[in-house]
Formats: C-alpha cells, structure tokens, sequence
C-alpha cells in the first residue's frame, strides 16, 4: 500500500534540464518540469521560443543536445521514436490522404496480433469518442478541418498512449471550432485520464486548458505553475507582458515596500535584492485599477485625466495620463462608467492596489 | 548508401578516369597540359569551337523568343485551340535530334524540294544546323517557358491596371520579372542542348566542324582517345558555365507568388488572340511538316527519281545488317532504363528527402544527382569507355552488353526524374513519418501504404520521361554499343553515313510512333490511375 502511494506521487513524466543547439543557436536551454499522471500541461511561448522542439525531443524526433527526460519510471532520453509511448498530433495533422478515416484510425493497430474484427470495434469505439461515427469511410479531403482534426486525435488514442502530445492542434481552424475543441478535448482528456502535453502560442487556450502551464522564452521555460498563478502573480516581466495586458510603468525604489512613479509613492512588495535608488518596473493589469470607492485617503491613489476610451463590448478600455508622462490603461466596465459618469477628457482619481502589483528590477 | 554507390560507380568515377585521361598521353604517361597544349595549337580544332559557341548563341536566339511567344498564347491568353497546340508543340520530343535533320535534307537539300527557298546558300553546316537545332529544342524551352508562364498573381495585375500603367509598362514589369528565372533557364538549356548534341551536326553538318562531331571523329574515326578526352573536357566547360549559371540565377530568384495568390484568369482580346493564332499556326505548321515529310521520306521508294509509296525502306537489312534487332535492342533498353531507373531514382529520392540521420550521405546524393544536367552525353559515353575498358575495374564484364548502355543511359537522365520524384515528395506532410513512428510502424510499412499511392502519378511520369529519352538518345550510347546491341538510334546514324537517307528516316519513323505510343499509354494510365488510386483527391 505505502509503495502503491509513492508510486502514485512520483511524477509521469520528468523533463531535467534538457537542452538542444542547432550549431551556435540555443534552442532550448536547461528545460526542466514535471508533469504528473493524468495531468495536462502546456508549453506556451511566441513563434521560435523553442516550445515545439522540446515537445519534439520529449517524442524523440528530435535529438537531445544535453539533459534527460523519464518517463513512467524509464528514462527515454536516448530512445527512438519507436520505442517511446506516446500518441502525437501535429499542426498539419499529418492524416494520411490517400487512407480512409477508418484506415487512418486503424493505421497504427495492424502488426499487434489483433484480428480485423477487434480493430474494426476499437477503431468505431474511438470515432464515437472523438463524436465522428459514421464517417468512416470518407477521404480526410472530404471532412472539414474541425473534423480532420479528431480523426487525427483518434489515430493518436487508438494505440492507448501513456503520453499525449499535441502540437498546435488547434491553430489551423477558424475561431468558433477552436474554442469548441478547446472544451472537447479537454473533456476528453479528463475521461481517459490520460497524460498530455499541448504546444501552443495562443494564451488563451493555454489558460482554458491547462492544469499547468510551462510559458518559454528564448528557450528557458520562464514560469511553470497554473493558470491562475500564472496570471495573477507573473514571475518574471515577460511572463506578465505576454499572458494577459499589462501596463508597465517606471519607478524608483524608495526603501522596501515603497516605491515612487511619475512622483507618485506607492506601496507595493520591491524584488529581492533591489536597493533603495534602484530602477523598478511596476506591472498592473487594466481591470485591476481600482476607481470604485477610491477618496483622498485610499492608499496608492494617483489623479489622472482620461484621453481616450475604446468601446469593447462588454467594457471600455480607456487611456489614463497620469502625473510625470504617466499613462496607464484600465478596463472600466459600462456599469462603472454610468455610475462615475466617465467620459473622455474627465479628471478622476484611481488607485493602484499594492497587493496587485508585480515589481521586478527595471 | 546504395544511392550513394550507384551514383558513384555510374558517374564520378567515369567522369575523373576522363578527367585524369586528358593529361595523359597514349602510352599513359603523364604529360601535364601537353594535351591541350595540343588541341589549342591545332586551327581545325579551335575553329570548331568557335563554330559551336557562335551556331549554339544563334540557335538559342531564336528558339527561346519562339517559344515564350508560343507559351505566352497558351497560358496567357484566351486564344482558341490552346490544348491541341500545347500537345503540338511537344511533338518534336518524341523523335530523336537526327530525324530533323533527315527531313531538312528531303526539303533543303541538293535534291530538296524547297531548296529555292535558301537562295543558293547549302544546308549542309550552320544554316541545317541551326534550322534542325531550333525544332529540336523548342519543346524543351516551351515546357520551361510554360511553366514558368503557368502561375500568376492576378492582383499583381489588378493593381498594376488600377495605377494606371499601360499593356506594354505591365508587360515589361509585372509579367517579364515573374518569369525571368524561366527566360534564363530555357536560354542556357537551350544552349546546353545545342552545343552537345552530336545528331543534327553528324547528320546535316557537312564539312563544318564543332565540338561534338570532333569527339566523335578523334574517338571512333581516329582512335585518338587522348584528343576525345581533351575534347570531352572542352565540351563539359560550355555545359558546366551554363549550369553554374542557372543555379546561380535560381539562388537569386525571390519567390514572387505567396500561398494567397489570386490565380490568374486571362482576358478575351480579340486582335491579339487571333495575332497569336496565325503565330501558333505557323509554328505548329512546321513541326508536323518537318514531321510528315520525314514520314513521307520514309515511304518514297527512292529520291527524287522514283516517288511511288512503298514499305521497302523498313525492311531494314537492306541498309544495315542488324535490320530491325537494333530496334528491339533500344526497345529492350527503355523499357530497362525507365523501370529500373525509375526504381533506382526514386528510391534514391526517398531516401535523401524521408530518412533521418547520415546527413552528410544525403547531402552528397543530392549534389551528385544535379552532375548529369551539366554533363553532355557524348562525355559521359567517352568516360564510360576509359572507365568501363580500363582492364584493372571490376564492373569491365559489362562492357559491350545492354547493361552499360541502360547503366549509362539512367545515369544521363538522372537529374531530372530525381528532382521530380523528390518534388513529389516533398508535396507530402514531413510529419508522415513521425506519426508512423509514434504509432510504431515501420518506416517501410508507410513507404507502401502511404507515399507510394500518393506518389504513384510522379512515378508514372518519371518512368515515361525516361523511356522516351532513352528511345531517342544517341549521343553517349554511340560509343558504347557492342556488336549485338546496337540501338535504332545509332543504326540511323550508321544508315545516314552510308547514303540510305530514306531508310535513316523510316528507323526515325519507328522510334517517332513508338515514343507516341508510349505517350499515349502514359495518358491511359494516368487516367486510370487517377480512378484506381487517387480517389482521394475527389472532394
């Protein structure tokens, strides 16, 4: 029993310091992260952070330059493709053209010593888990790409991966499909349970999706936590700017926990290891500037005029200038701007609220 | 690996025995550039240079204005009749150069009938040359140039007309920089094709000398090898700059069309299309005049003195002792050539475009598969000889049999079936091969099931540009045929040099209705195909 336990904490998959150069060039540098059973990460970055290579090295099409990867207790680092468990998706899909769907689900059941019947039954079982029955027989050309894309999913399923690797799956479909499959295949995942790990450089997916997100720069894994940490308390200035909008306004460190911007003081936690004269950066997200409630003595508070408000559906972004070139966007919503009467060229008083605040060495 | 060794063994070893042959002298000795000391101090030989470099320019200069004008009606206009003039303009492909010739002789020859329209001048040397060059290579610049012409983007056009630029301004800067690329490659193919082609000069040159028939004099008349080797080397460098060239033009070419590109839809304009008819007509006139009258010639019992009809000039033992075998022998050798090129090439593809791993192995077949292009025939039958002869190789059994003709043959032809093959290829999702491995299939097994359907249309197409060169090539294999495997080709030269012009023909004749049939049987199985296992492309 107590063994039964460790094992079950032990992580599914860990990825130790791997890294991979083309030449001068580093791809990825000392990526490290554990993914445990049943859980699905994301590795979130911009184009060329190095978030596809890594998954392609943890699929073994792409070899190791240092580091080690185990899986499952195995370590793989070293292993071709072949030998690896894993089921893979990729962008393009990659489904074969000239195979029915049926062919393409059952491609990777033949040689298993499993009869025609048993594949016939496991390829129907996964076409009505993906919601396609029925559509066997057609060409990919002929499906949509929404379609194309579970089939894709069902090719990679029927073999029962440890391991599920998705590499933009979702990025060649137009916006409604997308945010439906975002909540199909997630679903999915937590019926099988099985073990994923999802490329993408879309925030929103990664936020939606993912029981815990990897956000790469540069090929450094730069955060990995949830979602919700991920976005509310970003580690590092680039983690804030690319998750989520972010202002990021000048300061001057005045002593711990006070900093002053545009002549403004303001509390707000200072970094480790930054002194007293030190250039910050404070980071604040729009919908976290405060007007409700805010008087002469709330702290952090900071007298701004509005230059512009953009209309955006549910709410308005306006552009606040602030004291000493300050300016500072903030998401107000319609109920607020009624009650305040908020119009552009209007002098209203905001506050910053300290526990809000990221700060990082500017 | 095995690509690898093939391409070793069929040409960079032939090619440096050649290399290290024209430095020596006959007995083998090394003589450092005495050579070609010698070939520059003899005035015949340099003279024949110059012959070719000035009758190479003339005939490009004509050719490729012809044939962008042609290939301009068909892809860029409306005019009426644009697929039968397309299929027209191919025909001189499926005949071998010597046949242009033979039928330049019936029209503007001592004896021709339309000798009137030359003034006096012969066709016999550059004016023949020419003429014959110019029907020989328009195909080939027309499918460049056609190519080239295919693709468009129209709101290029569109904002070109909305900015208010004229026909002539929207000519010469939307539609000529597209193809520039195109223009350059025809005209150095073109050139290429010109200057190493051996039938036409052999056939209608008379007493005019250039490179190629001096190859052919040093090594088969004189048994000069030493001289045929500086020769062939001479020849390789017109052929080599040219190459050098177009790859540097290709390098400089941007591509002009992104994967949103509006296709291009030409306009009906009623003066310029029926311009271009009357052009495309006249064009089309002469190909199959050239070709009927060679058909014609082959018929005539004897010129100009007795023009009754018959078959007689088929019955091929009359002119040449090996009668029709030589053609059962090419036949023989393009069936072989095609299948096993076919498999060898495009295995050979595969495995520089699919494989992983031994980089250095890939990169090497793929530079060696470009050599061919710039590799006249007539060298590559010279260095087959000294490679082949030489007593201490271990391959010299094959000497003399069909096997190194179809070796040698497969060798010349490479460059362009292994770039199409690997264009196929590369049409297909690289990710093909990761999928298969994360579902544990072996590489082979997705080879079978996947890319070789999905490929099978290239294939086909690779299998019949390789038959129908193979039917048609005389200028490497007339150095290595053996007494039991002379080929149709060389029996026409053989025929033409002993006076049996109408019998040269009527062999010209067969080889012109065989390539047809195969194009036809190409088209038959490309269809089917296209049912049988393309069904997938079928939204």
């Amino acid at each position: 029993m107590l063994y039964a336990i460790s094992m079950s904490q032990q992580p599914y998959l860990v990825v130790d310091r791997v890294a991979k150069h083309f030449g001068q060039f580093q791809a990825v540098r000392d990526a490290t992260f554990n993914v445990n059973r049943g859980e699905f990460v994301c590795l979130l970055g911009p184009s060329g952070c190095g978030k596809t290579t890594l998954l392609r090295m943890i699929a073994g099409l792409e070899t190791m330059s240092g580091g080690r990867i185990i899986q499952d207790g195995r370590e793989i680092s070293n292993l071709p493709p072949t030998q690896r468990d894993f089921g893979i998706v990729f962008q393009s899909y990659a489904l074969f053209p000239n195979l029915t769907v049926f062919d393409n689900v059952g491609y990777g059941l033949h040689g298993r010593g499993k009869s025609a019947g048993e594949i016939a039954a496991r390829v129907d079982e996964l076409l009505t888990l993906v919601g396609l029955p029925g559509e066997a027989k057609k060409y990919p050309a002929q499906i949509s790409g929404g379609q194309q894309q579970r089939v894709a999913l069902a090719r990679a399923l029927a073999i029962s991966p440890g391991l599920l690797l998705l590499d933009e799956p979702l990025s060649a479909l137009d916006a409604r499909v997308r945010v439906y499959l975002r909540h199909e295949i997630r679903a999915l995942q937590h019926r099988l349970g099985v073990t994923t790990i999802m490329v993408t450089h879309d925030q929103e997916e990664a936020l939606t999706m993912a029981d815990r997100i990897a956000v790469m720069n540069a090929g450094r894994i730069e955060q990995y936590d949830t979602p919700a940490r991920i976005y509310a308390a970003p580690a590092t200035p680039f983690v804030a700017d690319f998750v989520g909008t972010t202002n990021f306004l000048k300061a001057k460190m005045l002593a711990p926990g006070r900093i002053v911007s545009g002549g403004v003081e303001i509390d707000a936690p200072t970094p480790d290891g930054a002194n007293p004269g030190s250039d910050l950066r404070i980071c604040v997200r729009p919908e976290d500037v405060m007007v409700r409630g805010v008087g002469d003595g709330t702290p952090n508070r900071v007298d701004v005029t509005v230059e512009e408000l953009v209309f955006m559906g549910a709410f308005s972004r306006a552009r606040l200038a602030g004291p000493g070139g300050m300016s500072i966007s903030a998401d107000f919503s319609a109920n607020l701007l009624r009650d305040h009467s908020i119009a552009a060229g209007a002098r209203i008083k905001v506050a910053l609220p300290a526990e809000r605040l990221r700060v990082f060495a500017g | 690996m095995a690509a690898t060794g093939f391409l070793f063994v069929a040409l960079v070893l032939p090619l440096a025995m050649l290399f290290e042959k024209s430095f020596r002298d006959h007995d083998g000795k090394f003589v450092g550039l005495a050579n070609f000391e010698r070939y520059f101090g003899t005035p015949s030989l340099v003279a024949s240079l110059w012959n070719t470099l000035w009758v190479s320019l003339l005939a490009t200069c004509i050719v490729v204005p012809i044939a962008f004008v042609y290939a301009y009606a068909i892809r860029r206009t409306t005019m009426p009749g644009r697929g039968v003039f397309r299929a027209l303009g191919l025909v001189p492909i499926l005949a071998p150069s010597l046949l242009p010739a033979i039928a330049l002789i019936y029209l503007f020859g001592n004896q021709g009938f339309a000798r009137f329209l030359l003034f006096g001048e012969p066709v016999y040397g550059p004016i023949g040359i020419v003429i014959a060059q110019v029907y020989y290579c328009f195909p080939h610049a027309f499918l460049i140039l056609s190519t080239a012409l295919a693709i468009a983007d129209r709101r290029h056009y569109e904002a070109a007309e909305v900015l208010g630029a004229g026909r002539i301004r929207v000519f010469l800067t939307v539609t000529l920089p597209g193809v520039k690329y195109g223009v350059v490659s025809a005209f150095f193919v073109v050139f290429t094709m010109v200057a190493t082609d051996f039938g036409i000069p052999k056939v209608i040159g008379g007493r005019f000398n250039v490179l190629a028939t001096d190859v052919y004099k040093q090594v088969i008349g004189q048994q000069n090898f030493e001289m045929g080797a500086v020769v062939g080397m001479v020849l390789l460098l017109p052929a080599a700059i040219a190459f050098a060239a177009d790859r540097w033009v290709a390098r400089r070419q941007v591509a002009l069309l992104s994967a949103r590109a509006v296709p291009f839809e030409p306009q009906k304009r009623r003066g310029r299309d029926m311009a271009l008819l009357a052009f495309c007509g006249l064009i089309a006139a002469c190909i199959l005049v050239v070709l009927g009258v060679s058909f014609w010639a082959s018929l005539i019992q004897y010129w100009p003195y007795n023009l009754s009809i018959s078959l007689r000039n088929y019955a091929f033992t009359n002119a040449d002792a090996s009668g029709w075998s030589s053609y059962f022998n090419t036949l023989a050798m393009a069936v072989c050539v095609a299948t096993i090129g076919c498999s060898v090439i495009s295995f050979g593809a595969w495995l520089v475009d699919k494989t992983r791993g031994a980089e250095f192995l890939r990169g090497l077949v793929h530079l060696l598969a470009m050599i061919p292009l710039a590799v006249p025939g007539l060298v590559l039958g010279i260095a087959y000889i000294f490679f082949f002869n030489s007593p201490r190789n271990p391959f010299g059994f094959i000497y003399g049999t069909l096997a190194i003709l179809v070796l040698n043959t497969i060798a010349h032809f490479y460059t362009v079936a292994h770039l199409t093959s690997l264009q196929a290829l590369k049409q297909l999702d690289p990710e093909f091969e990761s999928v298969s491995a994360s579902l544990k299939v072996s590489v082979w097994r997705t080879a079978w099931r996947v890319t070789l359907p999905v490929s099978s249309p290239a294939l086909l197409d690779v299998w019949f540009y390789m038959f129908v060169n193979a039917m048609t090539t005389v200028s490497a294999v007339i150095f290595l045929y053996g007494p039991y495997t002379k080929l149709a080709s060389v029996a026409i030269v053989n025929m033409d040099e002993a006076g049996f012009t109408a019998a040269a023909a009527a062999m010209g004749c067969t080889i012109v209705a065989t390539s047809a049939a195969a194009k036809v049987l190409h088209s038959l199985l490309a269809a089917w195909l296209g049912r049988r296992t393309q069904a997938w492309r079928a939204r």
